[in-house]
């Protein structure tokens, strides 16, 4: 209703809906994450196990650490835009724990 | 031995360390300086008290006998953080609002408070723990065993190292754990503590992994080349085992008690979590970065048959270098402790609110009116517990001979604590979940994991024959604990977890499905599920004024004298009662409850209170309340669409009485037009005939005749016109007065005929009548009745347009008498149907006798006699139809 009233005057709610709509796609990621997590994580069921074409011990560690930093890093990067949109007004709350 | 002392010092003084570091967080929580303390940072490294000293210690062992295996344990708790919207973001806020103590707190306050379902929880809790608390005496012993006697082969216990460790432990946790009876409160000093511990671990593995990959390896290229040339050099996995593992450790990680309590119970921020969200996966990919280095390193510097699960400690040492060796053994020494630590606290609140305090309320001898402090009583519960959780976990020690590897015995112990996830998942997310579905599945799945996994992993033969294990208890065999249902070849711990879990979640559904769950567990389930839309429920007690004071003393017993009086004090001025005690209003009783159940647990509080209030009323209309936001919406949507339904519907008939308005308008405006026009004409005629009269001279006295008798036809049909419209204005009035007579209907019809025809304008019309039908007796206004027949008779005449004119005249005798006047002329046109009785209606121009008033006239005096006038259409001519009651009926009027 709010935002209807705001729309009425112009700018703002074209302004708060954007606002919105990119924190909900924050959400959305944050949401996403452990599932591609979950994917690269089974990934290494289908490597081939047997003979000379097998995957190296050195390679599985290069995958499966740098794989978990990347997700470190896109996990934290999510966390300080939730918590960014949680500080501006008209944020989600405390911990952008609104919905 | 010199060894053996220096490690006991430095071990002392580490404890001394640790015990400093408690003391002080304490202190400055109490003086208000704790800000730091409840850092995001101090709230991740207290999560890593998920890194007993099996992940310390055992990772390694672990990837020496499996290869990467050991990576899954950190896999899942790292999605499980990084899922966080999902899961764990409602467990924080549900703890928080529903002030939740333990895991099994949160399954008994989901499904209404059961306090059978908390001891369920708290025995599969004790159960599935102890084997882990076993673990870590056993890493603590092996540890210094490695350090006394020089044996790094053996590992065998030679003392009583365990029974030391055990006891110091369950002391330093009698001692920070147990400072206040809020569970629900921060124990800060303990949090604390187990943060140091975490940067310790996290920093002991990283030097050690440090000096081997640097020190001893060659680097990072040099490290890779040595493992892919080591036996670990190719990658091997069990597919099964390796996604297995990754949902049981994430299920373990939501389920384990001592992480729920860092977790949900010691938050006191939510947004902690956030930053928890990707730190603390961070902290586990520290934590397993350099496991495989050192597990490649200890295979090729140390001799065959060396324990792996001690490679982290045995490494350093066989190169010499004492202090790394020390700090590494603190590393595993804090992962044990914290641990332990964590654990037994958790799970001395589970025994004491659920399986303790229950029983206290019971057999004490007047319950919870008893005056005087019952915290002694809760505390002493408390720390008896402890020390009984620490000692079970001595005993299962002693039992299972300290033999199996590490890792083995933490897989035990996760997949028995995972049981409770199907309750926790269905309570948090589907409403559906029923206290009998929860207590079904509970049961299933802890009895299938106690038979597959928990009673076998204490040895063959134990508890569980070897003779079952072969060929099935009395010789089921699809009954064989490692091989359920004839499915043989699985992983053990890989079977345990399909069928327990399958089952778990299978009884679960089922039983929830098949039950009725009480008004509590739906409004729990209500507020559970939907704890973003609504952060305060209301249940509903109902409480009379007496018993303010009964519960002030329960209060004091359990809070505290001065918190209860500061909190009845706070709440009477709030009511702005006037003295101390407050009204019992259910908010209050709400509150008191939630206060209650920081201290005791939400079942223990429930009952507490209800035995002062009396039972909980919880209405329909608590029910009705507690409908989500979403029915909530959809109510008031469905008010406003009923609103505007009414409105449209008064819209509908305001516009539709406008238009009658505009009807009736523009009816009288064309009444007033017709009118005059037809006053007009005879005026006319009548004022042009005068004149020429008075003026025109030399008239032939038959041209006066002429004119004079134009001037008389004129006023004659100007009289009538005036007398029609008065009679209608009468009729339509309802002033006019019946003369009500018995009569022969033939009589009637006689003089209405006679009449007629007596009006010699128009050809002759034969009639066809029926005298035997026509002999019925009427009671009504005869010459109202005859006026009707005549206008009838006389507009046949008028208008019939047939070559020889005739008109059927029927009769239908009865208590309503039927006439018919039927001619064999054309009829009428439908649109003419519609207007002819209406007033000045004319059917056609050319032989305007009359005004047009006849028929109008004809209605209303057939509505005043009861009856009615109709056109009757589909005769071959134009027909009309008199009704009449044959008897006026008064009421008619």
């Amino acid at each position: 209703m709010a935002q209807d009233g705001a729309g009425l005057r112009g700018k703002p709610l074209v302004f708060l809906e954007r606002q919105s709509y990119r924190r909900r796609r924050v959400i959305d990621a944050a949401r996403v994450l452990p599932f591609i997590g979950l994917l690269l994580w089974l990934l290494p069921l289908l490597w081939r196990e047997e003979g000379a074409a097998a995957v190296r011990s050195s390679s599985a560690i290069v995958f499966l650490f740098g794989t978990w930093f990347a997700l470190v890093g896109a996990a934290a990067v999510l966390s300080w835009k939730l918590a960014a949109q949680a500080r501006e007004p008209g944020g989600a709350g405390p911990g952008g724990m609104g919905e | 031995m010199t060894m053996l002392n220096t490690l006991v010092a430095v071990c002392s003084l580490y404890a001394l360390f640790l015990f400093a570091i408690a003391f002080a967080a304490d202190r400055a929580a109490m003086r208000g300086q704790a800000r730091w303390l409840r850092s995001p940072l101090v709230y991740t490294l207290s999560l890593s008290i998920y890194c007993s000293a099996w992940t310390f210690y055992g990772a390694v062992g672990s990837a020496v006998r499996t290869g990467f295996e050991y990576l899954a344990i950190y896999l899942g708790p790292s999605l499980v953080l990084m899922g966080w919207w999902w899961i764990l973001r409602k467990l924080v806020r549900i703890g928080r609002t529903q002030r939740l103590t333990s895991v099994a707190d949160l399954i008994s306050s989901r499904y209404g408070k059961s306090n059978l379902l908390a001891v369920g929880v708290t025995i599969l809790a004790v159960v599935g723990t102890t084997p882990y608390i076993a673990l870590q005496l056993q890493s603590v012993t092996l540890s210094f065993e490695v350090f006394g006697v020089g044996d790094i082969v053996s590992g065998q216990e030679s003392g009583h190292t365990a029974l030391w460790v055990a006891a110091g432990l369950a002391l330093f946790t009698v001692i920070f754990g147990t400072r206040n009876l809020d569970a629900n409160e921060r124990h800060n000093g303990v949090v604390m503590a187990i943060a140091v511990e975490a940067v310790v671990k996290l920093a002991a593995l990283l030097t050690v992994g440090i000096f081997v990959v640097w020190g001893l390896l060659g680097g990072v290229s040099g490290a890779l080349e040595r493992i892919d040339a080591s036996e670990l050099g190719q990658w091997r996995i069990n597919g099964g085992r390796w996604t297995g593992m990754i949902v049981l450790s994430g299920a373990a990680f939501l389920c384990l008690p001592r992480i729920f309590q860092v977790l949900v119970v010691e938050n006191d921020n939510e947004t902690h979590l956030r930053t928890a969200s990707w730190a603390f996966p961070l902290y586990l990919g520290l934590m397993s970065l350099f496991v495989v280095p050192i597990a490649v390193t200890g295979l090729e510097l140390l001799p065959a048959g060396s324990n792996p699960d001690l490679f982290v400690l045995t490494v350093p040492l066989s190169q010499g270098r004492d202090g790394l060796a020390v700090l590494s053994f603190l590393g595993g020494f804090s992962s044990a402790t914290s641990m332990v630590i964590v654990a037994a606290i958790a799970l001395s609140t589970m025994v004491s609110n659920h399986v303790v305090m229950p029983l206290f309320l019971r057999f004490a001898k007047r319950g919870a009116k008893v005056s005087g402090d019952v915290r002694h009583v809760v505390l002493l519960a408390r720390r008896l517990s402890i020390v009984g959780v620490v000692m079970l976990g001595y005993l299962y020690y002693r039992l299972s001979g300290g033999g199996a590897a590490l890792s083995s015995i933490g897989e035990v112990s996760f997949a028995g604590v995972a049981q409770v996830l199907p309750a926790m998942l269905g309570g948090i997310f589907w409403r559906g979940g029923s206290r009998v579905g929860a207590l079904a599945g509970l049961t299933l799945g802890f009895g299938c994991w106690g038979y597959t996994l928990f009673l076998p992993s204490f040895g063959a033969g134990v508890f569980v024959p070897d003779s079952w294990m072969v060929a099935g208890p009395f010789g089921i065999a699809w009954l064989r604990p490692q091989a359920l249902f004839g499915i043989e070849g699985m992983d053990p711990l890989l079977h345990t977890v399909v069928w327990s879990l399958t089952l778990n979640a299978g009884g679960f559904v089922l039983a929830s499905l098949a039950s009725f769950p009480r008004p509590l567990e739906r409004l729990q389930g209500a507020q559970f599920v939907n704890v973003f839309d609504h952060s305060t429920g209301p249940p509903r007690w109902s409480g009379k004024v007496a018993q303010t004071e009964d519960l002030m003393i329960m209060a004091q017993r359990i809070l505290g004298a001065r918190d209860a009086q500061a909190l009845f004090e706070h709440e009477a001025r709030r009511q702005a009662t006037g003295g101390t005690l407050p009204a019992p209003t259910p908010d209050f009783l709400e509150r008191l409850e939630r206060e209650l159940a920081g201290s005791v647990g939400a079942a223990t509080a429930h009952a507490m209170v209800g035995q002062i209030v009396g039972g909980m009323s919880v209405s329909v209309e608590d029910l009705m309340a507690v409908a989500d936001e979403t029915a909530q919406l959809m109510e008031y949507s469905a008010r406003l669409e009923a609103q505007s339904q009414e409105l449209a519907r008064t819209a509908a008939k305001l516009r539709e009485a406008n238009s009658k308005l505009t009807r009736l308008s523009v009816q009288k405006d064309a009444f007033l037009s017709q009118i005059s026009h037809e006053l007009r004409t005879p005026m006319t005629s009548i004022r042009a005939f005068s004149e020429i009269l008075r003026d025109a001279d030399g008239l032939t006295p038959q041209e006066h005749g002429k004119y004079a008798s134009i001037i008389h036809d004129e006023a004659i049909r100007l009289t009538r016109l005036l007398d029609d419209l008065l009679d209608l204005s009468v009729l339509e009035n309802g002033q006019v007065n019946l003369n009500l007579r018995p009569g022969l209907l033939s009589d009637v019809l006689d003089r209405a005929v006679a009449a007629a025809a007596a009006d010699e304008h128009g050809a002759r019309v034969r009639i066809w009548r029926d005298p035997r039908a026509e002999e019925v007796m009427l009671n009504t206004d005869l010459d109202r009745l005859s006026q009707v027949f005549i206008n009838l008779v006389a507009n046949t005449r008028k208008y019939c347009d047939a070559a020889r004119p005739r008109l059927d005249i029927r009769v239908r005798p009865g208590a309503t008498v039927v006439i018919d006047f039927i001619d064999n002329g054309a009829g009428l046109s439908a649109e003419a149907q519609d207007v002819i009785f209406e007033k000045f209606s004319r059917v056609s121009d050319q032989k305007a006798g009359g005004a047009g008033l006849g028929l109008a006239i004809c209605r209303q005096i057939m509505t005043r006699l009861g009856g009615e006038v109709s056109y009757l259409s589909g005769q071959g001519g134009t027909a009309f139809r008199v009704v009449v009651p044959a008897r006026y009926a008064v009421a008619a009027q």
